[in-house]
């Protein structure tokens, strides 16, 4: 859904390997300052080709382990139209992991690498998705705030140097965009209904405003990957300009609809950017580390599903080499 | 879905009544089928299956959407009403739909059993002399037949899989086929509506089912079970629909001066 953080390290350059000549490394960099996209066949440096299966394995585990949250919720929605829109977004994100498993292919990584080093918990995810989901709302504020914070990510990267990646993102965003509206539609109509479902949106609002900024990334001085990244025109903006952004767009709606916003320092600069106070950034540090959210139970049903599941892919397996075998005999 | 010349001379009052009893069971079928499957999104055994089985619940779940709409425009009744502000004992579903989604061979003998059930009902609804259903039928069944193109090939491949799947389809089977035979009850109410042709009559749909299912689970190696009368049907469920309605019901009855969701 969105990108990924892993505690602030020293960042190391990017070092060419020995099989790497600076002629071509050169030529490879002309090529992105020229604006053309990389694809699957072409060279590209080692640690070009690291840094994408890092970021784009990420963002598909993100997807994946993003359908809990809200799929859990798909059993309790109030209405038949509610019920079917959740299921239809919950899929959709099953489709974007999906895609962006088959995106991290062309660079040479395998889906069984990917999940083992997703459930062994070598690879990250998205820690929005650690936050528990304590009421209907939540679902009306994820797919608002979350996803709201997600497109403006994505949209920065469907503009990044990898072809597939940034073909994804086009296709991605365009689905995101349908989560963003149902999000916003639920929310703008329980701020003005009964005092419960006004109760109910301003709780979730308190809770996800700031996890939602959060997810945006460190600020720039602290953001340990975007070196690489911005040289090699996968980020196109750093992360306090999208989340600048973010608030731009979000802010007005929020307050429009009678919610209030929990940030008591937030205000307008002579520029019109609304600027939000200090962010508690040492509760986003746990959350990623996994010392508090809801890491282990997330993880826990992902290793559950896939260990519940290996009978019948080996049933799977078993079959086709059956087919095959009837075929050749 | 306008009610037409054609369909006006014949509803007779107990005629409407058969049809509303028809298009209840029916919407109650897909609606706890419908949420059964969905209980699986994020916990298949493959990413692949998460998509498609999210797609067969949304299908089902529309579905009953139209047949809710259909007893709509006969008695005014609303659908979120009727989903969420019943109780258990006023479902007409038939209890294999509400029963736990158990393993993936239980999944999907279940959903295997009810696709080609309904595909025959619908086909055969097709000729229904009351349009709205004519219609409705001839939508759900494109649908349909998808569906039972999946689950006709993932129960092969359990079945002729590792000797692991097809004990559990068996099983599955085993514990499925009672509660399945219950789709092949007519309801008490429908014979005239039945001989007036406006709805299938379910022992010719029953009987092209049993040669569809049998044939089909046989040929794959799988045997059915001898059967002992179960104490279940429409009106009398089992113990697994009550806690089903308060996860479907919880949010909509936790908070029931919000009528608009």
């Amino acid at each position: 859904m969105t990108q990924i953080h892993t505690a602030p390290a020293s960042v190391p350059a990017p070092a060419a390997l020995l099989t790497e000549t600076p002629e071509q490394l050169a030529a490879f960099e002309a090529r992105i300052a020229a604006g053309d996209k990389i694809e699957p066949g072409d060279w590209m440096p080692a640690e070009y080709r690291r840094q994408l299966i890092r970021m784009i394995s990420q963002h598909a585990h993100s997807e994946v382990v993003g359908m809990l949250p809200e799929g859990e919720w798909i059993s309790y929605a109030p209405s038949l139209k509610r019920k079917l829109i959740l299921m239809a977004k919950v899929q959709d994100e099953a489709g974007h992991g999906q895609y962006l498993y088959h995106a991290a292919e062309t660079l040479g990584a395998t889906r069984e690498d990917m999940v083992d080093a997703l459930l062994s918990g070598k690879a990250k995810y998205s820690s929005i998705f650690n936050y528990p989901t304590h009421s209907w709302a939540d679902v009306g504020m994820i797919g608002w705030l979350v996803d709201g914070a997600a497109i403006k990510n994505q949209t920065m990267l469907a503009g990044c140097s990898y072809g597939p990646y940034s073909r994804a993102m086009v296709r991605i965003c365009s689905e995101e965009t349908f989560h963003h509206k149902q999000g916003k539609e639920m929310i703008v109509l329980y701020a003005q209904g009964t005092p419960q479902q006004r109760e109910m949106a301003q709780d979730a609002l308190n809770r996800w405003w700031w996890p939602s900024l959060m997810m945006l990334g460190p600020h720039d001085a602290d953001s340990p990957n975007s070196g690489v990244l911005s040289r090699w025109g996968v980020k196109l903006k750093s992360n306090d300009e999208v989340r600048q952004e973010y608030m731009n767009e979000h802010v007005p709606e929020l307050l429009e609809a009678g919610l209030t916003i929990p940030d008591a320092d937030m205000h307008q600069d002579e520029q019109g950017n609304w600027k939000h106070g200090a962010i508690d950034w040492t509760e986003f540090w746990a959350v990623v580390k996994g010392e508090r959210g809801l890491n282990k139970e997330r993880l826990g049903a992902r290793q559950q599903a896939h260990e519940g599941g290996a009978w019948v892919r080996d049933a799977l397996d078993a079959y086709a080499a059956r087919e095959s075998g009837a075929k050749r005999a | 879905m306008t009610e037409t010349a054609l369909t006006r001379p014949i509803l007779t009052e107990a005629v409407k009544l058969a049809l509303i009893a028809r298009f209840t069971a029916l919407a109650d079928d897909e609606m706890i089928l419908s949420h059964r499957v969905a209980e699986w999104t994020g916990h298949a055994p493959l990413l692949e299956e998460d998509i498609a089985l999210a797609n067969i619940a949304q299908d089902e779940l529309g579905h009953a959407t139209l047949w809710l709409g259909l007893r709509a425009a006969l008695d005014g009744s609303n659908a979120d009403a009727l989903a969420y502000h019943r109780d258990a004992a006023e479902f007409r579903n038939v209890p294999l739909t509400e029963l736990p989604k158990g393993d993936w061979a239980v999944t999907m003998v279940r959903q295997y059993l009810f696709d080609a059930w309904e595909v025959l009902w619908l086909d055969a609804a097709r000729q229904s002399s009351y349009v709205p259903l004519a219609e409705a039928a001839t939508q759900a069944l494109r649908e349909e037949k998808f569906h039972l193109q999946h689950t006709a090939l993932w129960v092969e491949r359990l079945a002729l899989g590792t000797p692991e799947s097809t004990r559990r389809t068996q099983d599955a089977l085993t514990q499925l086929w009672p509660y399945a035979l219950g789709l092949g009850e007519p309801l008490p109410t429908e014979a005239d509506a039945v001989a007036a042709g406006l709805l299938p009559d379910v022992a010719d749909v029953q009987t092209r089912w049993q040669r569809l299912v049998r044939g089909h689970l046989e040929g794959v190696g799988l045997s059915f079970p001898t059967l002992s009368p179960l104490p279940y049907n429409r009106q009398q469920h089992t113990e697994h629909l009550v806690p089903l309605l308060a996860d479907f019901q919880r949010v909509a009855r936790e908070f029931p001066e919000s009528r608009v969701w």
